[in-house]
């Protein structure tokens, strides 16, 4: 086989769920040895079943497995591993822990400890986007020698407080009016004081419905920077990412080439190799602004991949074993098409989001071309409280957007999970939205419009699919054959709990 | 199909008068059934739990597949019929889900007179029997019953339908290849030994059931022999003496487990596969029924403002909208099933009747069943009438009610007076199910007309004697014969007599009718062989 010989490679994957099983599945393609680590709760996790190998490294609490570096370099060691893939998450933008891994004698699959750690402090992160000429959000730090009426109008209202010390939305205010920043302003260090004993604030230019558009970057250490076509990512809830699509149907093609152009300038100058990306805010004038650097694979690096054809998770571990990376940019510039993606986490959408776990008692995934399913689940797969709560994510390419949308409905609607509670139903009702399907939206979406997409309609059908096969599959049910487009459940199976 | 137009306006006083008022009726009933479903005294309950029993409800919930529906049969059987209370007539029957398969589920209620088959308990079990033969149910007896009630024996074991009928059933059934399993979780004596002994798989409990022909009281009486009730005829004797029973339980949950079992182990036959698309809920909200039936049954009300709240998307196609329109005819869905729907807007006429006649045909040769929503005062009278040869366009009806090759399912939703009850499929003409609302009424005509006649023949009488009577007087002898035929007519009378399978919340009539066309689904629906039309 091609594949062996002195070039196999023993790379563990220093991660869980889906993006465990997505690295894991390119280590393979590329002949190598896949190596799974595993906490308690684990221990017949997909993941584990899906490597070659498989180590145990504690206890459920992430702390003692998943972020437990030493553990990890330990077990990395004793299984005479050559690299380790962080993933994203746990330990992915650690800087400390790639440093363990590199002195370990280990390749560490991803950007140099150094270059991570330019790019992974927001304010170091934004200096270098000022010094590689990149827009930023501009923005004045409140101190007493400056004029806060004088700052505001500089930066042009509506302007933003932001506590220096915070995070969370504590002791932000919006002001869109000159009368009430000063008010606004005191309020704003009350806030900020009480909840992280600093009243120090600063002023931002607020961006208006503003759009989350990132670009992936891949490089290689022989100085090789490529872009990639540009992410949409503004569907967002509680500041999480739900449904991301590219290319963006709000910027055009120029558009997208000097975002990209900024993106591989800015990486440049950090010394960034790997694969990594920036990450933009874009005014409904779009004017964009340097939003963060993601220094890792991304949850949605797959609709790259999909309309692109480029295998990144593959060119990440083989940069990282000092390949040579050959793109033409131009190419990458020329896609064709579009693609999706849908984040199936376990979580209620109706209760604010809050994660469902428990184990699923069915699992039934959709079979479409061109529909890719990256999961990390299956039958019998418990959801665990440790961990982030994501199933998979499904994402769907077609030759233009309608396509890809209609594509995505159907898969998700031929998606059965059961009994835990999915984002499924509700990122069926954003793609049937007619904002949506028009391609207009921003960050504000989910939020203006949540009412709506809670609202159950024929999505409730993959549920009761679901409980269909689940209860089949115990013995409680028989009979009848059934497909989505005709319904058929027998009605004292859909009449649960009828008493008369 | 098209949508039905709704002329209803939610904010109108009339409906919300109407609304509270049917609201009201329903509450009484409910309030009626909650307490029936308690069943007998908290003695008798008392006494069921100390021997370690459970309550014959409690091993219904118990049996069933999780979350299954209980279709109850005349929950408000012999409600105030006996001296005594009798509570659902002292059996509770019922189709729910058993490890997957419909299954009728009869079930002896000790805590009422000791589970003993009064008149009523008797008609009541071979009703559910009758359901189990024309739906192709097996059944399941949960048995705990002291026999016949000795005191009425005259009116539960000589007669055609009386006692023996029972375990006629049971071979019949049985014949028709449907499972038929008896739990034995009490007495199951005399003639009761009967129900295990005809099942294909009986489960006795230690300790608990017993079989026997004569039990320990007539068996001292007669022979002088001393024996424990375990002795004679429990678990142990028939498991592995006797071989009446099949499986020894050690308890009741062992039992019902076992129940589970040998049904998960019956196979499943292949449903009627019945013309269906998915289901959709009426556009129409159910609950504006209350608003829309009005106070007396005398006021008249559009059959299709409920069809619209019946029926998937409150779509209906309506047949010969234009003919003959105090009948309402037309196809629909119910749960995605296609059904042809029969309803009254008035009193029937020749033509109506020619036209009802007509769609029975449609719905018979296309093989799809029928639903017959019933608001009927009775035929059309006079001279005319009768001259155009009203009784002749009746029968052709009638004929063709009575000869339907499909599963029937009648409503009554108002009036269910004379010959009009024959045309609408009453329950002479064996719907597969035939349900009351609680406004409905039923009686040979309306109560003003039978008072009229009866006091006519009153006043004949006296005439005779050459009595005049003043209005006072005729009055004083119209307004009790009023009175109690009024009584005679209410849901509540019927249903307390078996008439009907129970009487319903109004709002949910289609969750009724999905169930029942899904059970009429596991009999294949039979070829078209019509009477003889009257032309």
């Amino acid at each position: 086989m091609a594949f062996s010989g002195c070039n196999k490679k023993r790379i563990l994957v220093a991660n869980r769920g889906e993006i465990a099983i997505r690295i894991m599945r390119s280590i393979r393609e590329l002949g190598h040895t896949a190596i799974a680590v595993y906490s308690d709760i684990d221990k017949f996790a997909p993941h584990v079943s899906f490597a070659d190998e498989a180590y145990y490294i504690g206890d459920n609490e992430a702390l003692k497995s998943y972020l437990n570096i030493d553990r990890i370099i330990e077990t990395a060691k004793k299984a005479k591993v050559d690299a380790i893939h962080p993933g994203y998450g746990f330990l992915a933008e650690n800087p400390l822990f790639a440093e363990n891994v590199q002195s370990s004698n280990i390749i560490w699959i991803g950007p140099t400890p150094k270059a991570m750690f330019k790019v992974g402090d927001k304010i170091r992160a934004r200096s270098l986007a000022e010094a590689s000429g990149v827009p930023v959000v501009p923005g004045k730090l409140l101190n007493n020698n400056i004029d806060p009426l004088l700052a505001a109008a500089e930066l042009g209202y509506p302007v933003l407080i932001k506590a220096s010390a915070g995070g969370g939305g504590k002791g932000m205010r919006i002001v869109r009016d000159e009368a009430e920043l000063l008010n606004s302003i005191n309020l704003a260090k009350k806030e900020a004081n009480a909840s992280f004993a600093d009243p120090t604030v600063y002023l931002e230019k607020y961006i208006e419905e503003p759009h989350h558009i990132e670009i992936q970057i891949l490089a290689d250490q022989f100085g090789n920077y490529y872009y990639f076509p540009e992410r949409e990512c503004s569907l967002q809830r509680r500041y999480q990412k739900i449904v991301e699509e590219s290319p963006s149907s709000f910027i055009d093609r120029d558009k997208a080439k000097t975002l990209g152009l900024s993106a591989v300038n800015l990486m440049k100058k950090a010394g960034y190799t790997s694969a990594g990306t920036v990450e933009f805010l874009v005014d409904k004038n779009r004017n964009f602004y340097f939003l963060e650097v993601n220094a890792r694979i991304q949850v949605e690096h797959p609709i790259t991949e999909e309309i692109t054809g480029v295998d990144l998770v593959s060119n990440q571990i083989k940069q990282a074993f000092g390949e040579k990376i050959i793109f033409y940019q131009e190419i990458l510039n020329n896609i064709k098409g579009h693609s999706i993606e849908a984040r199936i986490y376990a979580e209620d959408s109706e209760n604010n989001f809050i994660p469902s776990v428990g184990k699923i008692e069915f699992y039934k995934e959709p079979s479409l071309l061109n529909v890719r399913i990256d999961s990390g689940a299956t039958k019998g797969t418990e959801i665990p409280i440790y961990y982030d709560p994501i199933i998979s994510k499904v994402v769907a390419k077609g030759e233009d957007r309608s396509q890809s949308l209609n594509k995505l409905y159907l898969a998700l609607s031929n998606y059965h999970i059961y009994p835990i509670k999915t984002t499924v139903a509700f990122i069926m009702n954003i793609v049937k939205h007619p904002k949506f399907r028009d391609g207009v939206y921003d960050t504000n979406f989910i939020n203006k419009h949540f009412n709506e997409l809670l609202q159950v309609q024929e999505d409730e059908i993959p549920l009761a699919i679901a409980c269909y096969h689940f209860l089949s599959s115990q013995g409680v049910m028989t009979g009848g054959d059934l497909t989505h487009e005709k319904l058929l459940l027998n009605c004292w199976e859909s009449l649960q709990g009828f008493r008369g | 199909m098209s949508r039905i137009y709704s002329n209803i306006n939610t904010k109108d006083p009339i409906y919300k008068k109407r609304y509270e008022h049917n609201k009201k009726l329903l509450n009484k009933v409910n309030e009626i059934k909650e307490e029936v479903q308690k069943g007998g005294s908290l003695k008798a309950h008392e006494v069921n739990k100390k021997r370690g029993k459970l309550f014959c409800r409690e091993r219904i919930e118990k049996v069933l597949d999780k979350a299954s529906p209980f279709l109850e049969i005349a929950p408000l059987a012999a409600y105030n019929i006996y001296d005594d209370n009798v509570p659902s007539a002292g059996i509770v029957t019922g189709v729910g889900r058993i490890s997957g398969k419909e299954v009728m589920i009869i079930a002896n209620d000790q805590t009422v007179k000791g589970g003993t088959y009064y008149p009523l308990t008797v008609k009541k079990h071979i009703r559910a029997q009758q359901i189990a033969l024309e739906n192709n149910l097996p059944c399941l007896y949960l048995v705990d019953s002291g026999g016949a009630y000795l005191p009425m024996q005259d009116e539960v074991f000589p007669d055609r339908d009386h006692f023996g009928n029972i375990f006629y059933n049971q071979a019949v059934l049985s014949s028709k290849g449907l499972l038929q399993v008896a739990l034995v979780a009490g007495l199951s004596t005399a003639g009761g030994a009967y129900v295990p002994a005809m099942c294909d798989q009986t489960i006795i409990i230690k300790e608990q059931g017993a079989i026997f022909i004569g039990g320990p009281p007539l068996v001292k009486a007669a022979t002088g022999e001393v024996v424990s009730a375990e002795e004679l005829g429990g678990a142990d004797v028939h498991t592995r003496i006797s071989g009446v029973a099949d499986y020894y339980a050690v308890d009741e949950e062992m039992g019902l487990r076992k129940v589970r079992e040998i049904f998960a182990h019956f196979p499943n036959c292949k449903k009627y596969e019945l013309d269906r698309v998915a289901p959709v809920e009426p556009y129409y909200d159910p609950d504006e029924i209350y608003g829309i039936v009005p106070e007396t049954t005398e006021t008249f009300y559009d059959v299709k403002e409920i069809i619209a709240r019946i029926v998937d998307n409150s779509e209906f196609e309506e047949f010969k909208d234009r003919f003959g329109q105090t009948v309402v005819t037309g196809f629909a869905r119910i749960g995605g099933y296609l059904t042809g729907i029969i309803g009254n807007n008035g009193v029937i006429f020749p033509e109506s009747s020619t036209k009802a006649a007509h769609f029975i045909e449609l719905c018979c040769f296309r093989k799809i069943p029928l639903i017959f929503l019933q608001n009927i005062t009775g035929f059309i009278v006079g001279k005319k009438y009768e001259h155009q040869g009203m009784p002749k366009d009746g029968a052709k009806w009638i004929t063709a009610v009575s000869t339907a090759n499909v599963p029937k399912f009648t409503v009554i939703i108002g009036n269910s007076y004379g010959a009009g009850n024959y045309a609408m499929c009453g329950r002479g003409y064996n719907p597969r199910f035939l349900w009351m609302w609680p406004n409905a009424k039923i009686a040979v005509m309306g109560p003003n007309q039978a008072a009229d006649v009866l006091c006519q023949v009153k006043i004949n009488q006296y005439k005779r004697d050459n009595k005049i009577l003043s209005e006072e007087e005729i009055k004083n002898i119209r307004e009790p014969i009023l009175e109690e035929y009024r009584n005679k007519s209410e849901a509540l009378y019927s249903t307390a007599r078996l008439w009907d399978d129970g009487i319903i919340d109004p709002a949910r009539t289609r969750q009724y009718l999905m169930l029942a066309i899904e059970l009429s689904l596991n009999k294949k629906y039979d070829e078209v062989n019509f009477g003889i039309f009257r032309m």
